[in-house]
């Protein structure tokens, strides 16, 4: 388990190494065609902040390589808000006097159906709070089960499971899990999330390792940006990257970086802040890195940010996302989890990345691929 | 001159396979293969909308003249890939098939057991099985005993451009053949597309140097020229490559021989 080998690695020297690396170190990375993890420090670094062209056009040709001109897009929809914990930066807080609610089965075909309004999207990721007594795994089956006439390719953005849960989502299509650990710092992971199932950052790292052994297709990691020093926490993720696929070859993986933003949940102020620049470079360095991650943007990011970076590393998007359960059609007016910052038209993000040369796919995955789990299922 | 490649019993004229992903457009693929001469496009099933036969890069690619291939990227095993290969049967109507199965989604190599199992059976169920595969001689003559059309090795990992990275491999894999050798994956360049025909592929399957070209459309014609020019080339019989003769004064090792 991941836990055993987090545990090994000192986050305060890894700062410190990370913080010391030279323009040496950052030549001899970019030099590279196979990057280990000290490279990726060298490259998060400051020394590698003049090298940022260099990198960009190392990252476009790789990414180019494996992805070709196309971007794969994904929508969201929360099915419920209500969740039992209180992660301080949260807009689901158990303690936000917020109305609460777990959407019903019609309501989330409803949802379903506005979705399809908006695109062609194919690839839905389902998200919930955490709440394992109102809205747990039955609730979730019942979910996919619903999605799978409109959607080939369902993923899920939950609270971790045990793997047999796991198992068990796949019996009803779920092809993809991603889970945010927020943040690797264990000491500090607590103060983040200070009540609830979530507190326990065992459970939660741990959790990539049960989604894998259960057979899931791909898992999306990520760290959030805003709570610790991003360079040490991003290390990390890499460590954990580099570990799942050595120990689960079978299964694809994405990244995310999501940025927290200043006025989000009003009370919670990030305790540090990447720059579009430093955004730009550890996006390249990712790219450099691990040729063949998916790097995903959400609409967290404004839209010029999309725009252009879809282009020079980034391989997923979303768009026109909602937040709130049942933005779409049946609550257009309930609480966001957070606020986005590219609220285009899903036809206006299309026409963008088409006028910069590059295909938005919508399919990529066929539900007959799943086929083996359904059949269990019967 | 005629010089027809035929696989199960059918006529290609064009040895130059396309495959269909990476492209920044349906319409810059649509006159890519269009450009490129090609009768047969592989395309992954995963891409089209199966149920919708108005679906958008299928019409940009299903023509009169194109054999198309569906493969079935995405399938981690024999059966998950046997199962694939009936839903495109029936979405595409054709017993056509590129049999891709490659479980590591990280360099998309191609899981060797899992392919000749799976071709065993879609022989028995009736397919026109095309695998790609591993540039190993042995297996290749194992897929061609299970009833494979043709054996499809890699020249380098997919969406590498790295160019036939294993040639004296796919030279052991010519020189045993049986059935047509289709060299798929890796290929970069024109000439290393050339190169393959030089030393006897019988077809070559291409797609990332065409579609991530700065332009897709002139790269296309210029993978049909190289591959004619290299099939030309291989009938015509290539003057052996001369080592260096003619710098040797002495015969330091057989002099011996004129005392």
């Amino acid at each position: 388990m991941f836990s055993d080998v987090i545990r090994k690695i000192d986050w305060e020297e890894t700062t410190e190494r990370i913080m010391s690396m030279t323009d040496a170190d950052v030549r001899r990375a970019l030099g590279k065609s196979r990057c280990d993890v000290d490279d990726f420090m060298a490259m998060i670094s400051p020394a590698a902040a003049p090298y940022l062209e260099q990198m960009a056009a190392l990252s476009q040709k790789y990414t180019r390589e494996r992805f070709g001109k196309t971007i794969n897009m994904f929508i969201p929809i929360y099915i419920t808000n209500s969740c039992s914990n209180s992660c301080v930066y949260c807009g689901f807080h158990v303690e936000n006097k917020i109305k609460r609610i777990i959407l019903k089965e019609d309501e989330i075909v409803r949802e379903y159906q506005a979705i399809k309004q908006l695109g062609p999207f194919d690839n839905l990721l389902i998200v919930t709070g955490e709440n394992p007594a109102m809205a747990g795994v039955p609730y979730l089956a019942k979910a996919l089960d619903l999605a799978k006439p409109y959607f080939n390719n369902l993923q899920i953005e939950v609270m971790p499971l045990k793997s047999e849960e796991y198992a068990e989502l796949r019996k009803h299509g779920m092809n993809g899990v991603i889970c945010f650990q927020e943040t690797y710092h264990e000491a500090n992971y607590k103060k983040y999330h200070p009540r609830g199932q979530k507190s326990i950052f065992e459970w939660r790292v741990n959790g990539f390792d049960r989604m894998a052994q259960a057979g899931v297709h791909k898992i999306g990691m990520g760290v959030l940006i805003g709570l610790e020093d991003w360079r040490t926490d991003i290390t990390m993720m890499a460590y954990h990257l580099r570990y799942l696929e050595k120990n689960y070859w079978r299964t694809q993986y994405s990244v995310n970086f999501p940025r927290m933003r200043p006025s989000e949940n009003g009370g919670f102020q990030p305790n540090v802040v990447m720059s579009d620049k430093e955004l730009a470079q550890v996006t390249f360095a990712m790219r450099i890195f691990d040729h063949d991650v998916d790097i995903s943007y959400s609409t967290r990011e404004p839209e010029f940010i999309r725009n252009n970076m879809a282009a020079l590393g980034v391989t997923t998007m979303s768009a026109e996302s909602k937040t709130d359960p049942g933005g779409y059609a049946c609550y257009p007016q309930s609480l966001e989890q957070f606020h986005i910052n590219d609220d285009r038209k899903t036809a206006d993000v299309v026409a963008a990345l088409r006028a910069r040369g590059l295909e938005p796919v919508f399919k990529n995955w066929d539900s007959s691929f799943d086929h083996e789990e359904m059949l269990l299922a019967k | 001159m005629d010089d027809k490649l035929v696989i199960a019993g059918k006529e290609f004229s064009s040895r130059l396979f396309l495959g269909t992903g990476k492209f920044s457009s349906n319409e810059v693929m649509a006159k890519a293969i269009e450009a490129s001469g090609t009768e047969m496009v592989t395309l992954a099933m995963k891409r089209i909308k199966l149920s919708d036969s108005s679906d958008d890069m299928l019409q940009h690619i299903a023509k009169p003249n194109i054999q198309l291939l569906p493969n079935t990227s995405g399938v981690r095993n024999a059966e998950e890939a046997v199962f694939a290969a009936k839903m495109a049967r029936e979405a595409f109507g054709t017993n056509w098939l590129k049999l891709e199965i490659h479980p590591d989604p990280r360099y998309l190599l191609p899981d060797p057991v899992e392919t000749l199992k799976a071709t065993e059976q879609l022989v028995k169920d009736g397919f026109v099985v095309l695998p790609y595969c591993q540039a190993d001689p042995v297996l290749c003559k194992r897929l061609a005993e299970a009833g494979a059309a043709t054996v499809m090795p890699l020249a380098a990992p997919i969406g590498t451009n790295r160019g036939l990275v294993t040639l004296d491999f796919l030279q052991a894999i010519i020189e045993e053949a049986t059935v047509p050798v289709v060299v798929d994956a890796g290929i970069g360049a024109p000439s290393d597309a050339a190169k393959a025909f030089e030393i006897g592929a019988s077809a070559v399957l291409v797609n990332t140097a065409i579609s991530v070209a700065a332009n897709p459309v002139e790269m296309a014609v210029a993978f049909k020229e190289a591959s004619v020019a290299g099939r030309r080339a291989y009938l015509a019989g290539l003057g052996a490559q001369s080592a260096d003769f003619s710098a040797q004064a002495s015969s330091p090792l057989t002099s011996f021989l004129n005392d």
